[in-house]
């Protein structure tokens, strides 16, 4: 392919951050996601061990279910043993937990946390309204399957879940995680144009880069 | 040749006070764990959170005072570490000590968190400065009546050789500065309180209030050497205080014992009280311990 075709697909791949005025769109990156290949096998396995016994969750609660995660933190069910923890800010967290519901407006602020975590990130989608929209499937603005928007590594379903089937969750989540099936930050990059037609579809006020790191 | 081997001892005491420091975190987590009335995280759960935190696959920076601050808060710890002779006696952990003296320990202690003021601020994020303002202002305020006891213990042994100050408690228990100037203890040890950062003084990684304040965009590596250097910071810190007042070590069995019951003092303090806003604890700083610390001096020089 000569020079003047790959610089055309170049300016073809590069996001067009349409959503901010014309004068800010510097001040942003228009570089998409791409996809990381795991190292090496053994170096790889280490790693997921210590990923799946660290899981730093962040302390957003986007949704009613997020009433389940106090419980959590206190003496009562106490998930710091299993090696989990809260984390105040998306830079530092690895698992996203949607708790329950997402409204079209919580759907931007969750597309723009899980784009701030670093990967390997994982989702854990709480409650029956992230699966099929629960008792909101005909709500006019709430989004009925959270998999259309982000990658979800486990589910978790009632309404709402004890924290008792959250730690199963969180359990599930690292059995998986070491058996190195919890890729959702590569499957977000492979199908970045799908993920975005879905987000711009329910979100309407798209005010932000395309891509937000 | 003399240096390459003293390049080597330090980097062996450098390795064994990273690991003591961290473990000692994890076996402080379990302590307020029990107190809160919960199992805790196990005891190794700080070398998995850096090795996770090493392993993650992407990370952001904001520029080059970004990746400079957690080297500068890596460095401070460093330096303070490396200056002091953790074991009396010993050649493999009297680091660099003949190189620096106290002021040079001091200095350091106060160098990574104004390296880390730096790259924060770059972050970016509002909750950053709001933090590095609250720890400069804290750090400042509990400084005063670390310095006036460091000053009453260096007219006592008159020297600023942490070696030497080490030296003349060597004997028996009552020669600790602990007996001969009470008052400098005391006030070091309530500045301690704060240098620990436990609570009722823990204004600057307040998760609830200001989200993890200064490391707020911290990611990946740069995390990770933050969390290294908690590690050996606590530990540098916990030995130039049992150094100076506690009649140091002279094995490495004594050093564990004697930092972990002064490390303790904050833990029970830390586990006892609720957090004190900014301008509760920069006041109590300024109050009785500087109060206590100038006493030292009057009742070393006049007494």
């Amino acid at each position: 392919m000569d020079k003047k075709n790959i610089k055309k697909i170049e300016k073809e791949m590069k996001l067009a951050n349409e959503g901010l005025p014309e004068k800010e769109r510097s001040l942003f990156s228009d570089v998409r996601p791409t996809s990381v290949t795991p190292l090496n096998k053994y170096l790889e396995k280490f790693l997921n061990w210590a990923r799946a016994e660290s899981l730093w969750f962040l302390g957003f609660g986007t949704g009613c279910g997020a009433i389940e995660l106090r419980p959590l933190m206190t003496s009562r069910y106490d998930v710091f043993r299993y090696g989990i923890a809260p984390r105040p800010t998306p830079r530092q967290s690895s698992v996203f937990i949607i708790g329950g519901y997402a409204s079209m407006k919580t759907v931007k602020r969750i597309v723009r946390s899980y784009e701030q975590m670093q990967g390997p990130k994982f989702v854990i989608a709480l409650g029956s309204c992230t699966i099929n929209g629960g008792m909101y499937y005909d709500s006019y603005n709430t989004i009925n399957r959270i998999d259309h928007y982000i990658p979800v590594d486990v589910y978790i379903a009632g309404c709402m879940p004890r924290p008792e089937s959250l730690i199963a969750g969180f359990n599930k989540l690292k059995e998986k995680i070491k058996a190195g099936e919890c890729d959702g930050m590569n499957k977000y990059a492979e199908n970045f144009d799908w993920y975005k037609k879905n987000q711009k579809r329910v979100i309407k006020d798209w005010n932000m880069p395309d891509f937000n790191w | 040749m003399d240096i390459m081997i003293k390049i080597l001892y330090a980097v062996i005491s450098v390795i064994v006070a990273t690991v003591y420091g961290l473990t000692l975190g994890g076996v402080v987590q379990k302590i307020y764990a029990r107190v809160h009335g919960r199992f805790g995280p196990p005891v190794w759960q700080p070398f998995i959170d850096i090795i996770k935190t090493h392993g993650k696959r992407v990370s952001i920076s904001h520029g080059i005072m970004f990746y400079l601050g957690p080297v500068f808060r890596f460095a401070g710890g460093l330096g303070t570490y490396l200056f002091i002779p953790v074991i009396y006696g010993s050649v493999v952990f009297a680091n660099f000590s003949m190189a620096g003296d106290l002021l040079l320990v001091m200095y350091f202690i106060f160098f990574g968190q104004l390296g880390m003021a730096l790259g924060a601020g770059e972050g970016g994020h509002p909750y950053s400065p709001l933090g590095i303002a609250r720890g400069l202002s804290q750090m400042s305020t509990f400084e005063l009546p670390f310095s006036l006891a460091v000053i009453a213990v260096a007219i006592q042994y008159d020297s600023l050789n942490i070696t030497t100050i080490v030296a003349a408690q060597q004997g028996s228990i009552l020669n600790w500065t602990l007996f001969t100037n009470p008052f400098a203890v005391i006030a070091a040890m309530i500045s301690l309180l704060g240098m620990n950062m436990h609570s009722p003084f823990s204004l600057v990684l307040a998760p609830q209030e200001i989200p993890i304040g200064p490391p707020v965009e911290m990611n990946s590596s740069f995390l990770a050497i933050l969390q290294t250097n908690r590690g050996l910071f606590t530990a540098a810190k916990l030995v130039l205080f049992m150094n100076l007042f506690f009649g140091g070590a002279t094995n490495l069995l004594i050093m564990i014992v004697k930092t972990f019951f002064i490390y303790l003092v904050s833990v029970i303090v830390g586990a006892a009280f609720p957090r004190f806003r900014p301008e509760q604890s920069f006041r109590f700083f300024l109050k009785w311990p500087t109060i206590i610390g100038i006493i030292s001096i009057i009742f070393i020089v006049y007494f």
